[in-house]
Order: C-alpha cells, then structure tokens, then sequence
C-alpha cells in the first residue's frame, strides 16, 4: 500500500471530495448537540477521508500518520473525556457532572460546552483508532 | 469431547429462550426501561442539557459514564489491533 491506486480520475475525484469531507466530519462532530451527529459518526468520517487520501495515492501523499502518532490522538481523546469528567469533583461536583464547571454562562450552556469538549475527545479517539487500524492492516499487507 | 460441549450449549440456550421469552416487547411503552428515567430525559433533556438532539444529550451528559466506557473500549481495542499486528517495527513479525 506504499504507492496507492493513484489513477488520474480517482486522484482528481479523492481530491475534490477530502476538504469537504473533513469540513463535514467536523461539523458533524460540533453540530451533535443540535442535529443527528456526535464524536463517533464525525470522527469517522474524518478517519474516511485519512483513508481515503492514502488509498488513492498511498504514501506520496504525505499523509501518513504513523502508528505512535495515532496512538498519542486515541490516547489524548480518551484523555479528554477522562479530563472533563475529572473537572467535575475538582470544581465540587460529581464526576462527569459538567454543571458544576465555572463557566460564565447559563447552566444549560455549561452542560453543553462540556458535552462539547467530551464530543471532540470522542472524536480525536475514533480517528485515531481507525487510522491506527488501517495503518497496522496495511504494513500487516506489505510484510506478507 | 466435542460432543459432549452440545450439552451445555442446548442447556444455556434453553435458559436463554426462557429468560426471552419474559422480556418485554421491542419499543413498550410500559416496560421498566421506559417508565423510570426515559420520560424525565424527555420531559426535562432540552432544558437541562441545551440539547435539541435528544440522542446526544442523553449520550453525552447524562449517560456520560457509559459513554466513557464506550471510547475506553475503543481505545483498548485499538491498542489490542497495533500491538497483536504491528510488530514489524519491533523486529517481532515474520
């Protein structure tokens, strides 16, 4: 998988459709809390675009995340989740309870911004492990 | 030996059917999953969380435990795929 499909056609279409995949996976992933949506199904897509790019062009692209890197995102999305929840008892509320964060706005908006934060957490996590899947398949392909 | 593992197979599957059957039906509105903490999400969700999907409110804050849980299982189960699989780099694959 180092040198990819890379036909014009799937190049110039691969090309056309990744900013906009990776726009939509994030306002998928910004948008759940108003419309079907969420850290998983965005941090999907963005993890499909990634796919997509090293699909067609393979390495050359200069698209490449290595495993460690894709470890580190996981690592750090779960991290975030953890973070945010820990905020709570730190600010003198229950673990996970984003209401108690001192945050200068409505209540409801706290609880938001919290569900925010973990969404994008999520997020970082679902790309990294599909990209850390992907990658470790592909070099699993190239040794055989 | 193999045999004999139908046994404990018909027996846990009997069980099973069993415990099936007293389940409630698929979407009751009468069943203890819908009458205790359902209705107070939808009554009281768009309010308490500034969620107009109701999905996400519920996943993201008041069920945030499970959904903790959820990204931790990804997490390992990421972790479980590079290390069985990407042990080239540590001269382990061959």
């Amino acid at each position: 998988m180092n040198s990819g499909f890379g036909s014009p056609a799937l190049d110039a279409a691969s090309r056309l459709m990744t900013p906009f995949m990776l726009m939509f996976g994030a306002y998928v992933v910004v948008y759940g809390h108003d419309s079907p949506g969420g850290g998983f199904q965005g941090g999907v897509i963005i993890a499909a675009c990634l796919i997509l790019v090293r699909l067609v062009r393979g390495r050359a692209a200069g698209w490449v995340m290595p495993p460690e890197v894709a470890v580190v995102l996981l690592c750090t999305g779960a991290g975030i989740f953890a973070g945010v929840g820990l905020l709570g008892p730190i600010f003198g509320g229950h673990f996970l309870d984003y209401s108690a964060l001192p945050l200068p706005l409505a209540p409801a908006e706290v609880r938001a911004a919290g569900s925010l934060a973990v969404e994008i957490g999520v997020a970082l996590a679902v790309t990294g492990v599909l990209e850390l899947i992907f990658d470790v398949l592909v070099e699993a392909r190239d040794d055989a | 030996m193999a045999r004999l593992a139908v046994i404990p197979l018909l027996a846990l599957g009997a069980v099973l059917a069993a415990a099936a059957s007293g389940l409630p039906r698929i979407g009751d509105p009468e069943s203890p999953a819908a009458t205790h903490a359902s209705p107070r999400y939808i009554a009281r969700g768009h309010e308490e969380t500034g969620a107009t999907n109701l999905v996400t409110g519920v996943l993201a804050d008041y069920r945030a435990y499970d959904t903790l849980g959820e990204t931790t299982v990804i997490c390992a189960a990421g972790l479980a795929c590079w290390l069985i699989l990407g042990g080239r780099s540590r001269g382990a694959g061959s």
